[in-house]
């Protein structure tokens, strides 16, 4: 038989194509009309933060490699130049496709259903007008810093992601044929996006988008001019501090070079108005020195983020879903210290179906313990105020011992992540400023407790961040446990993050960068083994994103072999389905829902001794290779089957599943026939029977007194 | 149940180590927490016999936050060693005392015999599996970064063991400039250490058959899940290790890349041994001197206790040199014998403890070997012989005062002004004590007939009575008796009296 080469560039897909096709995904639900109306808002606004930060890391990493004349092919072979062209063309069709829906399906939907956003300052009523000019001298004008350009006032620094009006103006006195001068004025980002009018007579909610109002009052900010014309516009830059580690790693040097040269980061795309007056246009090209394909001409309001804002108007609950409240993890209560419950065996939390508590419990209740020695943990995003931060800095003032690693390098947070960590220093923890070279991306806690019988260890692992705020919206699992060996591994985990040698063995986590692939990669083969000796070989593997060339080949090569794979990925997959020979056996699925899914599960059949693993890592190079990441088996058979109940339910949904096509295009299954299965309604649903469900008889096992019979 | 949280510091040739343990008597030795620090303290001490500053600063930085670690677990009892580093660094007294100040650990430097009896304790708190290995001939070899030492036993116990001074950091050192030069570091090392090997062999291994060699060293316990392999199993980690690139062999076995350099010269040693003696079994424990450090506090402090007699290896060991130099067999039997009744009998008197009373066994056991080499000269002989040998489980201290009681057993003995010098004053009392037991014992049996058999030692108010159950004549040992009795009642104020009493 002819050997099969795994790694061919032809088998994969680009990452920035799967990726935009995710964003693409998302829009779907913007588009679903069976959703309500706010909540399909909520997808649009999602889709423009997303491609913003798309552009903002991978668009403008891309463009660094080209700059630096790096030609190095990515997994579906192609330069980094040939990635650009075809991205762009498919971001053009996504912008094109958000203001369909936007224009055509979300702006009538709302006019019918109650809120009118006047797009055109002209079509005000005089009433209305009257308002909207009071509101622009009271509260916009002293906030507004217009600034011309001419040949004295050089042109001003713009500023990323910003929202800006350019408007060309000419002297009063200099009659019809003056000359035109460009003058800009940036929307302030301090006063809301939109702007409340009166209520109509009939109980209409009315709105106007604030850069709609300035440029209803814009003469009054050149007050000898005439505006000629004014559009708004917005760029976005290439930031510096987010240059993405994946395939950059090697050039950093070259591209930290070429940002010096530049003062301020290049911009990378200009978003105008359709309609923005040709010689506007002109000079905002050549002072950004941005070319044709990077230009987007928006028909329609600029930034689209500002639809989250509009789903927290008030008055329209009934078109949002109703708020889901977590519920209690079954079988844990209030009344009794949370060591005690996780003595009696290893507890599954499953978020944010089952409520954050016992986690934020766990490290409130270490630190105020007599018992407890000691508390670690590595903290990545923390929310703001967040319950953990004050109750591990409790703890160190308690006199426990408190180490805490926490990863500076968690993108956007940086700032964030500065303030808390200096908060607990003044506490008296540890603080660890997370390690050189690699994002500490692993979630871990490790209490130690000093009792009767010895040091126990209790430890929470979980798939999602420290964040009860996030928790709320992301879906993830945990598991809280006091097993020996893994107590072990954890206090190993804490001396290496520590800095001090590597243990001399692991018991039962994986740890990368050092020993998280190879686990990963053994565990496949192993399945491939269990194929080709005629044994039925199946894997599961849930995750955020797949683009690591290694695993891809390997699940390619397995899936050759007759492993059955069903992969559920919720973003970026470059692996492909459906070739002859290949990966006839795997299957791709995308779940996008209310809640963005994120927790990472594998399970492996392992010829009927079925092993289940949950942890932090993605199947990507960075995950694999950059980062501390853990990956933990589930031990307990009970844990264990409602761990795959979770793929099994995940890998039922015919509602919200998109299925991957050979062409790598994702369709949604054909319903006809089928009782619809919502998979995260359906964890939603059994959360809350488990949760009304009295408890596990062993735990409240109370002995009722016999009544005395009554005499009749 | 109670338990004693003990940490145990190695402050090692090439790592710092820190073991935390929960000890007791239900459990044994639970081990909680291990922390390492890579420091390669050994490069400096044997390459300029000082350890530098940057290492020291390095040294107290890790060592404080051991003790913050400690704090951590509220340990209540830690003990920190020392060993070769420090011990063979010239600054070692100057560098003791910078290090206590500045992170608050006492920290003691182990002698290289007693840094190995607690490597070889490591392996005997494994108490089943170890009693079972040693019933037939087995070698230990303990390779540390400084020396290695081997251990032979033969049916429960010691036979004999010795130091070789080439650990695997010294080893390294020495080969690496070769090593660049000529490549091939395996041939380098094996011709290196064969003669040692060799002549250890001839000496001490002769035609005995050694089936199990245990061995001991830093990242063994990796190479294997299986607590022991057989020798073709042990040779294939061994070329697994040895002949493949370094991050290679560090990915399979586990072991940190930086410390394949180490691990290579130890298996170059243990295979080189292996096949000398034609072991068929090798056990790799995957111990270190920091479970010998708590097996050892925790049979010290009851909380555990061993089924192995500790002290009867070290008594092995000194009767295998007292072999060695061919001293009388049956006499030293006799004066053992009567050397402890006495003790025991005695102790009011001097107060001493039952390590002493070790100490004075050792000194019956080797008193007469510097007859060996001089019959003219033996005090000063045997006493150059003792401070020459090791004696596995001894400090250098203890050693010392043994040398000191052999000496004074014939010689006339000398005040504290002569002495203080070699001797602090405590040392000093004890050798004081034990000689004058030894005296008197050794003069129970000038004749080396074994007259004093059946001995009943009675203290009285003022006298020592030995009465002896013999109808042989005892003339010659009454005779001298008073004048190593002086020496007694000088000690204690007690005048030892011999009255023979004559069987029917």
């Amino acid at each position: 038989m002819e050997k099969i080469d795994f790694t061919n560039p032809k088998y994969y897909t680009n990452r920035e194509q799967s990726w935009l096709g995710f964003n693409d995904r998302i829009l779907g639900e913007a588009r679903d009309k069976s959703l309500p109306l706010f909540e399909r808002l909520k997808f649009l606004s999602i889709t423009a933060s997303n491609l913003d930060e798309f552009f903002m890391i991978r668009v403008a990493s891309l463009k660094d490699m080209v700059h630096a004349k790096y030609t190095r092919k990515d997994i579906a072979g192609l330069t980094p130049s040939e990635q650009l062209e075809l991205i762009m063309k498919d971001a053009h069709e996504l912008v094109n496709l958000q203001y369909s829906t936007y224009n055509r399906s979300l702006l009538p939907s709302l006019k019918q259903n109650g809120f009118a956003l006047i797009s055109e300052h002209e079509a005000l009523t005089k009433d209305q007008a009257a308002f909207v000019d009071n509101y622009f001298e009271k509260n916009v004008y002293p906030v507004l810093t217009p600034m011309a350009v001419d040949s004295s006032r050089p042109f001003p620094l713009i500023r990323n992601k910003s929202l800006n009006i350019g408007a060309l103006i000419s002297k009063k006195d200099a009659g019809e044929d003056g000359e035109l001068e460009f003058a800009t004025v940036q929307v302030p980002s301090v006063l809301p996006r939109i702007v409340q009018l009166p209520d109509g007579k009939d109980g209409q909610k009315r709105g106007m988008l604030l850069e709609e109002v300035i440029e209803r009052n814009i003469g009054s900010l050149f007050l000898n001019y005439n505006v000629v014309c004014a559009h708004p516009y917005r760029i976005m830059r290439n930031a510096d501090l987010t240059i993405d580690e994946d395939e950059a790693a090697d050039l950093l040097k070259e591209i930290q070079k070429q940002l010096k040269k530049r003062a301020w980061g290049e911009v990378i795309r200009l978003e105008v108005e359709d309609s923005i007056d040709a010689r506007l246009l002109k000079i905002l090209k050549k002072e950004f020195n941005i070319k044709e394909p990077d230009i987007f001409y928006i028909p329609g309001p600029l930034d689209l983020t500002f639809l989250m804002k509009l789903y927290g108007i008030e008055g329209f609950e009934k078109y949002k879903n109703k708020p889901y409240v977590p519920q209690p993890v079954p079988g844990m209560t209030d009344d009794e210290d949370i060591f005690t419950q996780i003595r009696r065996g290893d507890i599954l939390l499953h978020h944010p179906y089952m409520t954050f508590d016992p986690v934020v419990d766990f490290v409130k209740q270490a630190a105020k313990d007599p018992d407890v020695l000691a508390i670690k943990q590595t903290l990545y995003r923390v929310s703001g105020n967040s319950p953990i931060i004050a109750a591990l800095a409790q703890a160190a003032e308690n006199g426990k011992q408190v180490s805490v690693l926490v990863e500076l390098k968690a993108r956007f947070d940086e700032e964030n992540n500065i303030i808390w960590a200096k908060m607990l220093e003044k506490a008296g923890c540890h603080v660890i400023y997370g390690l050189v070279g690699l994002k500490t991306h692993s979630k871990i806690t490790l209490v130690v407790r000093r009792e009767e019988d010895g040091i126990r260890r209790y430890v929470h692992l979980g798939t999602g961040n420290y964040n009860d705020s996030t928790a709320k919206l992301y879906t993830d699992c945990g598991i809280l446990t006091c097993s020996e060996p893994i107590g072990e591994d954890a206090t190993a985990v804490f001396n290496m993050l520590s800095g001090y040698s590597e243990p001399k063995k692991w018991n039962y986590l994986s740890v990368a960068p050092i020993w998280l692939r190879d686990k990963f990669l053994k565990l496949i083969k192993r399945e491939q083994a269990n194929a080709e000796a005629g044994k039925p070989a199946h894997m599961i593997a849930k995750m955020n994103s797949l683009c690591d060339p290694q695993i891809i080949a390997a699940l390619y090569e397995a899936s050759a072999a007759g492993v059955k794979i069903e992969l559920i990925v919720r973003g970026i997959c470059c692996l492909k389905v459906g070739i002859p020979g290949i990966s006839e056996n795997i299957s791709v699925r995308s779940i996008v829902g209310n809640f963005l899914e994120h927790s990472r599960i594998f399970y492996f059949l392992n010829n009927g001794q079925e092993e289940l693993y949950m942890g932090s890592a993605d199947w990507m190079p960075r995950n694999l290779d950059k980062r501390v990441e853990i990956l933990f088996p589930v031990l307990c058979e009970n844990l264990k089957k409602e761990v795959k109940h979770i793929l099994d339910i995940q890998l039922a949904d015919n509602v919200k599943a998109h299925v991957m096509q050979a062409d790598g295009s994702y369709g949604k299954i054909d319903k006809r026939g089928k009782t619809l299965l919502i998979a995260q309604d359906y964890f939603c649903k059994e959360a809350v029977e488990r949760a009304a469900k009295p408890h596990d008889p062993v735990q409240t096992r109370v002995f009722i007194p016999a009544e005395p019979i009554e005499e009749a | 149940m109670q338990y004693t949280v003990f940490a145990a510091i190695d402050i090692g040739s090439y790592e710092l180590e820190m073991k935390i343990f929960e000890l007791s008597r239900a459990k044994g030795m639970k081990e909680i927490d291990c922390i390492r620090h890579r420091l390669e303290m050994g490069t400096d001490t044997y390459a300029t016999g000082k350890v530098g500053n940057e290492k020291v600063e390095e040294l107290c930085q890790v060592l404080q936050s051991f003790a913050s670690i400690m704090k951590g677990y509220k340990v209540s009892a830690y003990r920190a060693y020392a060993t070769s580093a420090i011990r063979e660094a010239k600054n070692q007294i100057i560098l003791l005392d910078y290090i206590e100040k500045h992170t608050g650990l006492k920290i003691e430097v182990l002698s290289n015999s007693e840094q190995r009896f607690l490597d070889y304790k490591s392996i005997a708190s494994r108490e089943n599996e170890f009693n079972t290995i040693i019933q037939k001939g087995t070698a230990i070899v303990d390779v540390g970064g400084g020396s290695i030492q081997i251990s032979l036993f033969d049916k429960d116990s010691l036979v004999t063991t010795q130091n070789i001074r080439i650990g695997n950091l010294r080893l390294r050192e020495r080969v690496s400039s070769l090593e660049y030069t000529y490549g091939d570091v395996e041939h380098l090392i094996e011709e290196f250490i064969n003669s040692d090997l060799s002549s250890f062999r001839k000496l001490y291994v002769k035609d005995r058959e050694v089936k199990n060699v245990i061995v001991v060293g830093d990242y063994i316990g990796s190479l294997t899940d299986s607590p022991s392999v057989s020798r073709e199993e042990f040779l294939e980690i061994y070329d697994q290790v040895v002949h493949s690139p370094a991050d290679t062999a560090a990915a399979r076995f586990g072991i940190p890349e930086e410390s394949v350099s180490l691990v290579i010269p130890s298996l170059i040693i243990y295979k080189r041994f292996i096949e000398l003696i034609e072991a068929e079994t090798v056990w790799l424990p995957g111990l270190n001197l920091n479970d010998g450090n708590a097996y050892d506090y925790a049979l010290k402090k009851n909380i555990i206790r061993s089924g192995h007699n500790f002290d009867e290896d070290i008594l092995a060991s000194a009767r295998n040199i007292a072999k060695r130099y061919q001293c009388s067999k049956s006499h030293i039997k006799a004066l053992e014998d009567l050397a402890l009744n006495i003790f025991d009998h005695t102790k009011k008197l001097h107060s001493l403890s039952a390590r002493e009373r070790l100490l004075l066994q050792i000194a019956v056991i080797l008193h007469g070997c510097g007859k060996y080499i001089s019959l003219s000269d033996v005090s000063d002989c045997s006493y150059s012989i003792i401070m020459a040998t090791e004696i596995i489980g001894l400090s250098h201290s203890e050693r010392k005062i043994i040398a000191n009681v052999v000496k004074y057993n014939t010689k006339p003995f000398d005040y504290y002004e002569g002495m203080r010098a070699s001797l602090s004053k405590e040392e000093y009392l004890t050798v004081a004590k034990l000689t004058a037991i030894l005296r008197i014992v050794n003069a129970c049996d000038r004749s080396h007939k074994q007259k004093f058999k059946n001995v009943r030692v009675a203290l009285r108010e003022d006298e020592l009575l030995l009465t002896v159950e013999t109808d042989q004549d005892i003339t010659l040992e009454k005779g001298l008796f008073p004048d190593k009795a002086d020496f007694f009642e000088e000690v204690f104020g007690v005048r030892p009296v011999i009255r023979q009493k004559k069987g029917i």
